[in-house]
C-alpha cells in the first residue's frame, strides 16, 4: 500500500469512528450507517415556530438527533404532510374531514402547546383600565354591526369606563393564519350569524375592517390608530406590551388572557379516551378558562414507513411531553399542556408503530 | 474548447477551418439554447399557472374577472377588486411620479450646475437599490402617520367634495400605497429619462436658442419632444414595476377585497393577495383561485406592455411628422 492510499484509509477510519452524520463518500453503501434516521424534517405552522426551534435545538444537544423545521404555515404543513415530503407536519387548525380522507385517515394529531388570541385595542379615552368584552359583542364588532365605541353593549360591560362616541376601526389579518382560524372558530361558536355569514378558516371573507399582514401588521395598525381593535396572539401581545381586553367566558366571568387561563381552558375540555385530539377548546366550560384558546398540533403517521425515522420521532415526542420540555414552553409564553392531556398524549405516542411493528 | 483550438494550430489550414467550424457550431448551439431558454421558461411559467388555475377557470370562468366576492370558506372567488386595486394604485403612482421624475431629469440635464448633476442623480438612483420591504417599513412607521396627520385631513378639507377624498381616514389605504409606489418607481423613470435627454443632440438645443428661445423653451419645445418615445419607454418601465410590486404595497394598502371610490379606503392588489394568502391557502379551490389571479396579473402585464409598445410606436411616428413643425 502506497503512503497516500494509507493516509486516505486512515482518514476514512477516523471519520467513520467520529460518527459524522454524513457517511464519508468512500464508504461502501451496504454498511449500515448508524446516523440514518437521525435527521428528521418537518414543516408547518408559524405560531409555534419559536418553541419548536428551541425544542429541536435542545433535543439535538441532548441526543444528536437533528430535526429541521420549516415554518411555512399550517396550510403548507398539511399539504406537505399529505404529500409525504416531510416526516411530520404541524398545524394550528386540525385537518378537516376531506383532508383526513386524502391521507386515508393515516394521521395522528399530537397537541404540543397551547396558544390564545387576544383582542388588542387602542382607545386613548378609555384610560388604562382593561376593557371587558363578551363574545356576541366581539362578533358584532367584527361583523361591522357595532361601529361606535359608546355602543350601549360596550358601555354596559364596562361600567366606570368613559367610552367615547368614536368610530371603531376593525383590523384583521390579511394573510391566512392559524390565529385567524382560532379567532373565527370562537366567533362561529358564539355567534350563529358569524357561522352562517363568515365561517371558520385560516382566511375568511371579512365583513368589516382592514387587513394587516402578520401579527406585526395588525399591531402596527392598532397602535397607530386611535379607536382601533384587532386580534393577535397572546405571546405577541405580551412581548410587545400591547393593551388587550378581558373576555367573558362560558360561565359568565371576564377572564384576563394568560398562560394559566389558557391551560385552564384545555384542562376543562373533556377528552374521550379514544380522542383523536382534533378538539377545539375555544369557549371551553372551565370557570377560569380563557375562551379564545387553542392547541397547536404536530401531524405524525401512526404507522411510519421508515423504522429508523420512526424511532427517532418517537424518541423526540416522548421527550417533548416531559416536564422539562413543557417548562421551556412556559418560558417562551406558550401555555403548557395540562396533566390529563399529557397522560393521554403519552398513551398515544406509545402506540406509534414503524413498519407495522411497535417501536421499542 | 480551448483544447480544440490549440491542437488545430499545428495541422493543415483545411483541418483548421474545420476545427473552427466545429467551434462555431458549438458556440452557435450554446447561444441558441440560451436564446430558447427564455421563451421556454416563459412557456413553462404560463403552463404552470394555467394548469394550477384550471379548477378555478372551470368553476368561475370569466365571472372571476367581474365579480367581487372573495370567500375562502365558501370557495367563492372573484378578483375584480384585486384587478381594480392593481390598476388604480399604479395609476396613482404614475400621476405622482411622472411629473416629478421627468422634472428632475430635465433639471439634471438642462439646468443643474455641473457639480450638482452627479450627486443628485446618484441619490435618486440609490432609491432604486432599497429593498421593497424597507420601503414598507418606512411607510408603516413614517409615511402613514405623516399622511394620517397632515396630507389626508388636508385633502379631505379642501377636496372633500370629490368622492375620492371622503370617508374615514385609516392611514393604510389605496392612496398610501400609490404614494409609496410613486417613490419606488421614480428612480427608474428619472434615470432612464435622464439618459434619453442627455442623448438628445446638442444641435437641437442650439437651434432653439439661436431662434431666441429661453432655456426653458428650448428644453420644453426642442429637447423633450425629441426624446418623447424614450420618455414613454421610461414611464412604461416604471409602470411595469408598479404593477408587480408586492411587499411594500401589502404593508400599506390595507388589504381589503372591496372597490370603494374613496382613496382613503383600504384596497387590495393582485400581487399582494397572492403574497398574503398563498402560504395558507387551505382548500384546493383557494389555491387555484390564487393561481388564476397570478395568471390574470401576467395577462394584465402583457396587455400593458403591448399597449406601451403601441404608444411608443405612435409617439415616434408622431415625432416624424411633428418634427417638421419645429
Amino acid at each position: 500500500m502506497s503512503r497516500p492510499a494509507l493516509l486516505v484509509g486512515l482518514t476514512l477510519a477516523v471519520v467513520a469512528c467520529g460518527g459524522g452524520e454524513n457517511p464519508p463518500a468512500g464508504q461502501p453503501s451496504s454498511t449500515p450507517t448508524p446516523a440514518a434516521g437521525s435527521a428528521l424534517t418537518g414543516a408547518g405552522a408559524t405560531f409555534p415556530d419559536p418553541i419548536y426551534k428551541r425544542w429541536f435545538l435542545e433535543y439535538n444537544r441532548k441526543t444528536g438527533v437533528q430535526i429541521n423545521y420549516q415554518s411555512i404555515g399550517s396550510g403548507g404543513g398539511i399539504k406537505q404532510f399529505t404529500e409525504g415530503t416531510v416526516d411530520f407536519g404541524a398545524t394550528d387548525g386540525p385537518m378537516k374531514e376531506d383532508q383526513l380522507a386524502a391521507v386515508q385517515g393515516n394521521v395522528l394529531h399530537i397537541p404540543t402547546v397551547m396558544g390564545a388570541v387576544v383582542l388588542t385595542y387602542n382607545l386613548a379615552a378609555a384610560g388604562p383600565t382593561q376593557l371587558k368584552l363578551d363574545g356576541p359583542t366581539i362578533a358584532d364588532i367584527f361583523l361591522g354591526k357595532i361601529t361606535k365605541w359608546n355602543d350601549r353593549r360596550l358601555v354596559a360591560a364596562n361600567p366606570g369606563v368613559s367610552l367615547p362616541n368614536q368610530d371603531i376601526i376593525v383590523v384583521h389579518r390579511s394573510d391566512g393564519s392559524g390565529t385567524s382560524y382560532i379567532f373565527t372558530d370562537y366567533l362561529s361558536k358564539i355567534s350563529p350569524e358569524w357561522k352562517t355569514k363568515v365561517g371558520n378558516a385560516n382566511s375568511v371573507n371579512w365583513p368589516a375592517g382592514l387587513g394587516g399582514k402578520g401579527n406585526e401588521g395588525v399591531t402596527q395598525q392598532v397602535k397607530q390608530s386611535d379607536g382601533a381593535i384587532g386580534y393577535v396572539e397572546l405571546i405577541y401581545a405580551i412581548s410587545n406590551q400591547l393593551s388587550y381586553a378581558q373576555v367573558k367566558n362560558s360561565t359568565g366571568a371576564f377572564i384576563v388572557p394568560s398562560l394559566a387561563s389558557v391551560t385552564a381552558a384545555a384542562a376543562s375540555a373533556t377528552f374521550a379516551p379514544d380522542t383523536d385530539f382534533r378538539v377545539s377548546i375555544t369557549d371551553a366550560p372551565g370557570a377560569d378558562a380563557y375562551p379564545i384558546s387553542s392547541f397547536t398540533w404536530l401531524l405524525v403517521k401512526p404507522d411510519m414507513a421508515d423504522e429508523a425515522n420512526g424511532k427517532s420521532l418517537k424518541g423526540y415526542l416522548d421527550w417533548m411531553v416531559t416536564d422539562e420540555a413543557q417548562q421551556m414552553a412556559a418560558e417562551l409564553h406558550y401555555a403548557p399542556l395540562p396533566a390529563p392531556v399529557v397522560a393521554l398524549v403519552k398513551e398515544r405516542i406509545n402506540a406509534l408503530k414503524a413498519a407495522g411493528k411497535p417501536i421499542a | 474548447m480551448t483544447e480544440g483550438l490549440e491542437s488545430t494550430e499545428v495541422v493543415s489550414p483545411v483541418a483548421r477551418l474545420q476545427g473552427a467550424a466545429t467551434g462555431d457550431r458549438i458556440f452557435r448551439t450554446l447561444l441558441t439554447i440560451a436564446a430558447l431558454a427564455i421563451p421556454t421558461l416563459l412557456g413553462f411559467l404560463v403552463y404552470e399557472l394555467w394548469s394550477g388555475s384550471r379548477p378555478a377557470i372551470a368553476k368561475f370562468g370569466t365571472d372571476f374577472l367581474t365579480t367581487s366576492t372573495w370567500d375562502p370558506v365558501a370557495d367563492q372567488f372573484g378578483a375584480l377588486p384585486l384587478i381594480f386595486g392593481t390598476l388604480l394604485s399604479s395609476l396613482i403612482a404614475l400621476v405622482i411620479a411622472v411629473p416629478l421624475s421627468i422634472g428632475v431629469a430635465i433639471f439634471l440635464t438642462e439646468f443643474a450646475p455641473g457639480p450638482l448633476r452627479r450627486p443628485i442623480g446618484f441619490i435618486v438612483e440609490l432609491l432604486a437599490a432599497i429593498p421593497s420591504v424597507v420601503y414598507g417599513l418606512w411607510g408603516i412607521f413614517f409615511l402613514i402617520p405623516l399622511l394620517r396627520s397632515s396630507l389626508f385631513p388636508f385633502l379631505r378639507d379642501t377636496l372633500g367634495f370629490l368622492p375620492l377624498f371622503q370617508g374615514t381616514i385609516y392611514g393604510n389605504s389605496m392612496l398610501a400605497a400609490g404614494i409609496i409606489l410613486a417613490i419606488m418607481i421614480m428612480p427608474y423613470i428619472m434615470s432612464v429619462t435622464r439618459e434619453v435627454l442627455a442623448s438628445v443632440p446638442g444641435s437641437q438645443r442650439e437651434a432653439a436658442l439661436a431662434l431666441g428661445a429661453t432655456r426653458w423653451e428650448a428644453a420644453w419645445t426642442a429637447v423633450v419632444p425629441y426624446a418623447r418615445s424614450g420618455i414613454v419607454g421610461a414611464i412604461i418601465l416604471g409602470l411595469g414595476r408598479a404593477l408587480g410590486e408586492t411587499m411594500a404595497v401589502t404593508m400599506l394598502i390595507g388589504n381589503r377585497h372591496e372597490i370603494v371610490a374613496s382613496l382613503f379606503a383600504p384596497g387590495y392588489t393582485m400581487a399582494a393577495a397572492i403574497a398574503n394568502e398563498f402560504t395558507e391557502a387551505s382548500t384546493d379551490m383557494h389555491f387555484a383561485a390564487l393561481a388564476y389571479v397570478a395568471l390574470v396579473l401576467f395577462g394584465v402585464t402583457v396587455v400593458v406592455n403591448a399597449l406601451a409598445r403601441l404608444l411608443i410606436w405612435k409617439v415616434s411616428k408622431g415625432r416624424a411628422s411633428g418634427g417638421a413643425g419645429l
